[in-house]
């Protein structure tokens, strides 16, 4: 494909069977190829440009307290992007990832505190409900054949229906879990790591990057998604159960978006049915951010780590640059129209 | 003389009122090259897909190897040895040349990793699709892990083929493998077509391009109004006697008499 030397994959020689058709390339040409092959580099160019330019604006930008920071409040819309972008890569779409979080938290400290189950218990109760929703929005795209984006609309609404149903609309105060069922904060924990204080929650959301990058990567399951996610009908002629795939990747979705119901409590400290109404949406930016394309099969699951904190960085960074928060949504849409602007400028290289 | 390898009586299949298939025959013989040939709703498609488990007829039976058959699935078919290539090839773009050829049928790493984190173990997938794609002469693609949307339109009907011959042990069946293809691509797939064969594996084409036709195939099966009408030996007619046959402007002597 690229006659010109791969400068991060060093290639083994002999793996070069025989020359192919050499054909002169521009360097946009070039730049389009290089992006094709490694769709991350968009948005790690991105972060790198935007971290230069803070640091130069502001010199706070880059103190440990500062970045950390910035970690911290990713956590949560990080570990939601996950989720977000495993249905994103079957060419889906699921917009309830925010409601069925803040359900989940609800019905973790609610089982918790008011009806006083053991806490490791109420989470796995909170991790199974995760995966029912999951299951309701996977049987509904694979067996009734409704669109991902009017299934999803319809069980965000009804998430929040009983979200708001189950809590009463009340929050669970921060004291009454620090009495009661102190783990449930657990991802708000910070501890020290060379300076910069992190919370359990960051390390949680690099887990659950590192666990689907290797399920994506190095199991059958993983090209199965991509596979699907490309070209449903290609899969299953290949001999793909589509729809099982695409079951057991609304379930993870869910299961994902339930530990990070566990991560939201720690990170506000208590447990509101009225916290992260846009992580739904949030979580698609740092998808469509992180390169994965809207239309399936394309992008590394790293990407949306690497959205997010870009949308972190920008956030901190126009903050610290006493910017209007304005601002701060003016440059996230301009981001979300480059990427995807980007995603099918490079998909225009099948030809 | 030596038996059928796929043998098909009588198939039926209905689709209300219309009817595809009217107790259609087939036979491919080992190791030949079967063209089958026929006007658009002739029912081709019908037959193959019934061939190759994507359609399960009402009536008729189908044998394989002498014993009786009845895919409920493609995966059934392609477990009993018949691999089919599409004319869509089914191939994901945006996956690489390995991820496809063995896509549904990857290979595990031995040990803990296989067996209990599903670990993939793609040097020994890249080995093979590399061995796979070298054998059948598709020397011209570099590197095994490239995207498929960077690949020719031949070079993909290449890899198509490749993965059907690499895991097709009894019959492969191709769908308009020089459709969407140039002279010289076209060239190409015939020559691979050739090359299978010459492997053994015997191979059903299915085609609307009669020099293709007449080039390659050994015995071509027409087909007309639901059911074959006869089979004829290319060197015996011309091109433009099995389109009469086809069209039905003209009846093959067997028949006539």
């Amino acid at each position: 494909m690229s006659d010109t030397p791969d400068p991060v994959v060093a290639r083994n020689p002999s793996e070069t069977v025989a020359s192919f058709e050499h054909h002169s390339r521009g360097a946009l040409d070039w730049v389009q190829h290089f992006l094709h092959r490694y769709p991350t580099m968009v948005p790690v160019i991105v972060l790198v440009l935007s971290l230069i330019a803070f640091g130069l604006i502001s010199p706070n930008f880059f103190s440990a307290f500062n970045l950390s920071l910035i970690l911290q409040q990713v956590a949560v819309v990080g570990t939601l992007a996950a989720a977000q972008s495993l249905v994103i890569l079957t060419a889906g779409i699921d917009l309830s990832v925010g409601a069925v979080m803040v359900m989940v938290s609800v019905i973790m400290g609610k089982l918790s505190v008011d009806f006083g189950l053991p806490v490791p218990i109420s989470i796995l109760v909170g991790l199974a409900v995760g995966a029912a929703t999951g299951a309701l929005n996977g049987a509904l795209v694979t067996r009734l054949k409704l669109p991902p984006f009017i299934t999803t609309l319809g069980t965000w609404n009804i998430f929040l229906a009983l979200n708001y149903y189950l809590s009463n609309r009340e929050t669970i105060r921060s004291q009454t879990l620090d009495a009661e069922a102190p783990l449930l904060k657990l991802f708000g924990e910070r501890f020290n790591l060379g300076g910069a204080v992190l919370t359990y929650g960051v390390v949680l959301m690099l887990i659950v990057f590192a666990v689907l990058w290797y399920a994506l990567y190095q199991t059958a399951w993983g090209r199965r998604v991509y596979a699907v996610g490309d070209d449903p009908e290609a899969a299953s002629l290949a001999g793909i159960q589509t729809r099982r795939v695409l079951m057991s990747v609304y379930v993870v979705a869910g299961v994902i978006c339930a530990l990070a119901a566990w991560s939201s409590i720690g990170r506000v400290g208590s447990v509101s049915p009225t916290s992260f109404f846009e992580a739904n949406l949030e979580s698609i930016t740092a998808v469509v951010i992180g390169g994965i394309s809207l239309f399936g099969g394309r992008g590394s699951i790293l990407g949306p780590l690497i959205g997010a904190l870009i949308v972190g960085v920008f956030n901190s960074g126009l903050r610290l640059a006493g910017v209007d928060v304005l601002w701060q949504l003016f440059a996230t849409g301009w981001l979300i129209i480059v990427a995807v602007a980007i995603d099918q400028w490079i998909r225009k290289i099948s030809s | 003389m030596t038996e059928p390898l796929l043998f098909a009586r009588n198939l039926v299949k209905r689709y209300g009122r219309v009817t595809a298939m009217d107790h259609a025959d087939f036979d491919l013989y080992p190791g030949e090259i079967l063209a089958v040939i026929g006007d658009n709703g002739a029912g081709k498609s019908s037959l193959i897909k019934a061939l190759s488990g994507a359609v399960q007829p009402d009536e008729g039976e189908i044998r394989l190897d002498g014993k009786p058959v009845s895919f409920a699935s493609p995966l059934e078919a392609r477990q009993a040895g018949i691999e089919t290539v599409y004319q869509t090839l089914a191939l994901s773009p945006a996956l690489s040349i390995s991820d496809n050829m063995f896509m549904g049928r990857e290979i595990r790493r031995q040990g803990v990793l296989g067996k209990w984190f599903g670990m993939l173990d793609k040097p020994a997938m890249d080995a093979f699709s590399r061995q796979k794609l070298s054998e059948l002469g598709l020397m011209t693609i570099q590197n095994i892990g490239q995207p498929i949307e960077t690949l020719s339109g031949g070079q993909r009907q290449g890899v198509a083929v490749a993965r059907a011959a690499a895991f097709g042990s009894r019959v492969i069946i191709l769908d308009e493998p020089t459709a969407a293809l140039g002279v010289k691509e076209s060239r190409r797939v015939l020559d691979l077509i050739l090359d299978v064969r010459s492997r053994g594996i015997p191979i059903v084409l299915i085609s609307h391009n009669m020099p293709h036709v007449f080039e390659v195939a050994d015995r071509i099966h027409i087909h007309r109004l639901g059911r074959r009408l006869c089979v004829i030996n290319p060197k015996e007619h011309t091109m433009s006697d099995a389109v009469a046959y086809m069209t039905g402007a003209r009846v093959p002597e067997a028949l006539a008499a």
